[in-house]
């Protein structure tokens, strides 16, 4: 087993020798494979103030390679849309897409009182039949509408498009304006068709794209609270979204909307009056920061509430911005009142984990976000990729210049977004914003998961099934995160399994409380008996001592 | 409540899409690769749910097309994910089946396969398959049914020889299922080859090796044989029909067609049939455990009577259930399919003439409109698939899992519901939902020991 050597307070890991786990992974698989997994497989180096070493992202997956990704529908309809209780969500399409992302991710919603619309338990589909794609479905897409609306009256309905959809011209957009204008209330389509991207990742911006479009900046009533911020990229899986509420609010900081967990369609609808975006997901939602700054003039901060570590800087983060000295104090006052049972909890479970290794091969963010939780109980993340992120995900913000956009980004549009003339605010004004700097504050900024990961640790973006068992083998860590297709995989390896899309059935693994949760959670799977009785008494000594007579 | 019809939008399906079906059906083959040629969002998607109501490894590869594929075709995707799939995982089979995608742009498989074929990407010995499941047509019963047969198309094979020996279609059921079907045809002595056959691939142990390939799934060489065989018994009409007929067209082997064997009598008729075939004597076992499920009913036939039950699944499966269901004096009084089929609501109807109660049937129909049903008329217990909790929930009705797919428990890949013995676990599973909840409801008075 791989196992991270404390010498002296630093710690080094004893890995094997990454260069030769490369070769490994590459040897078998045909040329043209090995060609274009080489420059997704990339051994980490940090050096000061330099770049990490360049890694190739956001491309096709390779056919038949056995991938982790989904679809474009997926990072649409699933990730970004899919936590909104209160907008009807149409698949338009044939039934599987719609049945497949219906109740799968554990978004979990709380409306205030029971009675309250709720339409994430249901699944909505046009059902597209072989007449349907033969004759057009716009018709059918349109009455499909006016059912829903018959049926619950919601304040808005959003459409989209899944595969065969874009194929036969159905025009969804042009479908939602009629049905806008005829019924009155806010309809919205998506063009997610499943091919349109490489990955979830061109749903997401697509998401971003039409909830810019469509509904940020419908309502301008500044609503109260002095500190007001919206939590972008946060998905509320097994309860999150509800810990870092609850968080907030003991710290005075006013949530404007959550993108999207637990989220409304007011709350879209408003969110462009807050005065800073956090943004947790850089990955599916920073399409929608940047476009807010430039037209709203909102500034947006990279936060992260994954580990109390980083969720003590990330409020740190918040109550430096708005340069405030009473919200300051009240969010050292929360994190101290905080921490105490957080420390307590970690080191005794520190004292059960330490140097144990893990290997994380999750989305767009969680790969990074989670081996801060792990090095908190002393584990050290020696191999990890994304599923769908882009360079910047992994070398940081500032390759984004120099990311090559090939065809298939070019397929999902970049909006041409310009400052609103009455609603342009700029909420610093450049010399506060250039304090804040000096202080440390960044602005529009991501690291990336490269920087925070050790020297000759192994970077893999898009993971195949071969690699893998392969790595697996190689490293045998004592965890291993990705999702449910890689899930049983592994655990037939005899190695734990965690869940980082749905946490299985856990979580909630944000804020403080989430960290106490994830801590536990790691313990119980790391080191628990039941992966100790893999062989029978007799396959572990499988000789006979003695006969029994039976005649 | 008025319950408005609607025509054109689908709350709550009580179905999904083919190629699901025919993912789940190739699992079943030994050593095959099933292949999703289409978008990988589908292939991820059917993966994630299989894996959910299996909970164990579910392998399979994907085109992903992404635009370019779409507007030019996917054959350069299919040919290089061929050779990748032979290069790297190695199976014995790549069974492809089509999507939405695929066939609305209207690629060609066998083409495409013949180019992989003539670029040398097929190594010796191994084989691509094929089924056409557009997902616009038809749902995952009819993929199902569709890559069984695709089986029979490509490998059953006459050659003259005269095998004692029956084939087996098990219908879209469970690999628990399909061991006890294997099973009980050991116990009557009749020699079977049962395909398509996920026992051993989707309940496998847990060993601490992960294979790629399990030891279970019908062979080749089995399934080849399959067209010298005396006979083919089809187990459930929509999904095993097809192939069967299929087999009798090509090899001559002809086949009977019966309802899933679930509940005692239609578990009469399968064994009946496989004895007349076989020309052998049942033996005591089998009598042994027809009697113990028929002391079960015997026993608790109290709490079984004029109780109302609201189903939802698939026809194969619900014809026979409501069958089961009434012949102890249950009332299924709402039941609700997203598969059409041409004769289901007729059978339900004869089915259910004796009901003292009016029955409602739809076909095909969404949950949305069963809880509408519900509502207006409740009922004292509703089987199905996991998504029925959530009406459960909001009814306060006991729910007992049966179908596909069950995502929130366990049990269905280990445990039979076909057969005498899965007639005895149904039973179980309806008593204990049952009388749990009698115990729940009883007042201090009459909260009972004895049951």
């Amino acid at each position: 087993m791989t196992t991270v050597k404390k010498i002296g307070s630093a710690k080094v890991s004893i890995l094997p020798d990454p260069f030769e786990v490369k070769q490994e992974l590459l040897r078998e698989v045909p040329t043209k494979v090995a060609r274009k997994r080489a420059k997704q497989v990339v051994i980490n180096k940090v050096n000061d103030g330099e770049h990490v070493p360049e890694i190739t992202a956001n491309t096709r997956t390779i056919p038949g390679i056995i991938t982790q990704r989904g679809c474009t529908y997926a990072g649409c309809k699933g990730v970004v849309l899919g936590p909104t209780r209160d907008i009807v969500n149409i698949t338009h399409g044939p039934i599987g897409c719609g049945f497949y992302s219906w109740l799968t991710r554990r978004n979990q919603t709380r409306p205030p009182d029971p009675g309250d619309e709720n339409y994430m338990p249901y699944c909505f589909s046009t059902d597209m039949q072989e007449e349907d794609i033969v004759f057009g479905g716009e018709k059918k897409l349109r009455a499909a509408i006016e059912e829903a609306y018959e049926l619950f009256k919601p304040k808005a309905i959003s459409i989209f498009a899944t595969c065969p959809v874009g194929l036969i011209g159905d025009d969804v957009h042009a479908v939602a304006r009629e049905m806008k204008e005829k019924l009155g209330i806010n309809v919205f389509g998506f063009s997610c068709e499943g091919y349109r991207g490489v990955s979830q990742s061109a749903g997401h911006h697509v998401a971003n794209n039409g909830l810019f479009t469509h509904v940020i900046g419908l309502d301008d009533r500044v609503k109260g609270g002095q500190f007001r911020i919206n939590l972008l990229g946060e998905y509320n899986i097994g309860g999150d979204a509800f810990e870092i509420e609850r968080l907030l609010d003991e710290c005075g900081i006013s949530l404007v909307s959550t993108f999207s967990g637990n989220s409304t369609y007011d709350q879209f609808a408003n969110a462009h009056t807050a005065d800073l975006n956090t943004i947790m997901c850089h990955r599916s939602i920073n399409y929608v920061a940047d476009m807010m700054e430039t037209k709203y003039g909102i500034p947006w901060i990279k936060v992260n509430f994954i580990g109390s570590g980083a969720t003590a800087k990330s409020l740190r983060k918040i109550a430096q911005y708005f340069e405030d000295a009473q919200l300051i104090e009240r969010v050292e006052r929360v994190i101290s009142k905080e921490m105490p049972e957080v420390v307590k909890v970690r080191d005794e479970i520190r004292s059960r984990c330490e140097g144990k290794v893990a290997m994380l091969f999750v989305g767009g963010s969680r790969a990074h976000h989670y081996q801060e939780l792990f090095r908190e109980i002393g584990m050290e993340t020696i191999c990890a990729g994304y599923e769908f992120a882009h360079r910047d995900d992994y070398e940081g913000r500032e390759v984004l210049p120099h990311i090559k956009v090939d065809a298939d980004s070019r397929n999902i549009e970049e909006l041409e977004v310009a400052p609103d003339p009455e609603r342009f605010r700029p909420r610093k004004t450049p010399e506060e914003r250039a304090r804040l700097e000096a202080a440390g504050l960044k602005f529009m900024d991501y690291e990336g998961m490269m920087r925070q990961m050790n020297p000759n640790t192994l970077v893999v973006d898009d993971i195949n099934q071969y690699e893998t068992d392969r790595l697996i083998d190689i490293y045998k860590p004592a965890i291993f995160c990705a999702g449910i297709k890689e899930k049983f995989a592994v655990q037939k390896k005899g190695i734990p399994m965690k869940q980082l899309h749905s946490y299985d059935s856990g979580g909630p693994y944000a804020g403080f409380r989430g960290a106490i949760n994830f801590y536990r959670e790691i313990d119980r799977m790391v080191n628990s008996r039941i992966w100790s009785y893999l062989k029978a008494p007799w396959q572990e000594s499988p000789e006979l001592a003695a006969r029994y007579v039976c005649d | 409540m008025e319950i408005i019809e609607r025509k054109h939008l689908t709350i709550n399906p009580a179905k999904t899409c083919q190629p699901i079906g025919a993912m789940y059906a190739a699992l079943g083959i030994h050593a095959c690769l099933p292949h999703s040629h289409g978008s990988q969002g589908c292939c991820a998607y059917h993966r994630s749910t299989l894996t959910r109501h299996y909970k164990e490894p579910v392998m399979a590869a994907t085109s992903s097309f992404t635009e370019g594929a779409s507007v030019f075709g996917g054959q350069a995707n299919l040919v290089q994910a061929i050779d990748n799939i032979f290069t790297i995982y190695k199976p014995d089979v790549i069974a492809v089946h089509t999507t939405c995608l695929s066939e609305t742009i209207g690629d060609d498989i066998p083409q495409i396969v013949r180019k992989a074929q003539a670029d040398g990407k097929i190594p010796d010995g191994k084989y691509v398959i094929h089924v056409n499941t557009p997902s616009y047509v038809g749902t995952h019963v009819t993929g199902f049914a569709g890559m069984t047969k695709a089986m029979v198309d490509y490998f059953s094979t006459c050659t003259g020889a005269q095998l004692e020996q029956i084939n087996i279609v098990p219908g879209y059921v469970e690999p628990s299922d399909m061991a006890e079907l294997k099973r009980m045809a050991r116990l009557l002595g009749v020699k079977t080859v049962l395909f398509p056959d996920t026992s051993g691939v989707l309940n496998r142990p847990q060993t601490g090796r992960y294979e790629m390939f399990p030891k279970g799934g019908v062979t080749l060489d089995a399934m080849s044989s399959t067209g010298d065989s005396m006979a083919t018994i089809a187990l459930g009409p929509t999904a095993s029909g097809p192939a069967a007929r299929a087999l009798d067209s090509k090899c001559n082997v002809p086949c009977e067609i019966l309802e899933l064997p679930i509940g005692f009598k239609a578990t009469d008729r399968f064994v009946d049939t496989l004895r007349k075939i076989a020309g052998i004597n049942v033996p005591d076992e089998v009598n042994d455990e027809r009697g113990q499920l028929l002391d079960i009913v015997t026993d608790m036939h109290q709490y079984f009577y004029g109780k109302k039950v609201a189903l939802a699944g698939d026809p194969d499966h619900l014809v026979s259930l409501t069958e089961f269901l009434v012949s102890i004096d249950m009332w299924p009084i709402h039941i609700v399919t997203g598969t059409p089929s041409k004769k289901f609501k007729a059978r339900i109807r004869e089915l259910t003439q004796q009901v003292p109660h009016q029955v409602n049937v739809a076909c095909p129909g969404d949950l949305f409109l069963l809880h509408q049903w519900i509502k207006n008329q409740p009922v004292d217990l509703m089987m199905g698939n996991t998504y029925l909790k959530y009406i459960a929930r909001d009814e306060d009705i006991p729910l007992v899992r049966f179908g596909f797919p069950i995502l929130d428990r366990i049990g269905h890949s280990y445990f039979p519901t076909v057969g005498y013995v899965g007639g005895m676990r149904l039973l179980e599973k309806i008593l204990d939902a049952i009388l749990e909840r009698k115990d729940r409801d009883a007042p201090e008075e009459c909260f009972e020991l004895v049951m």
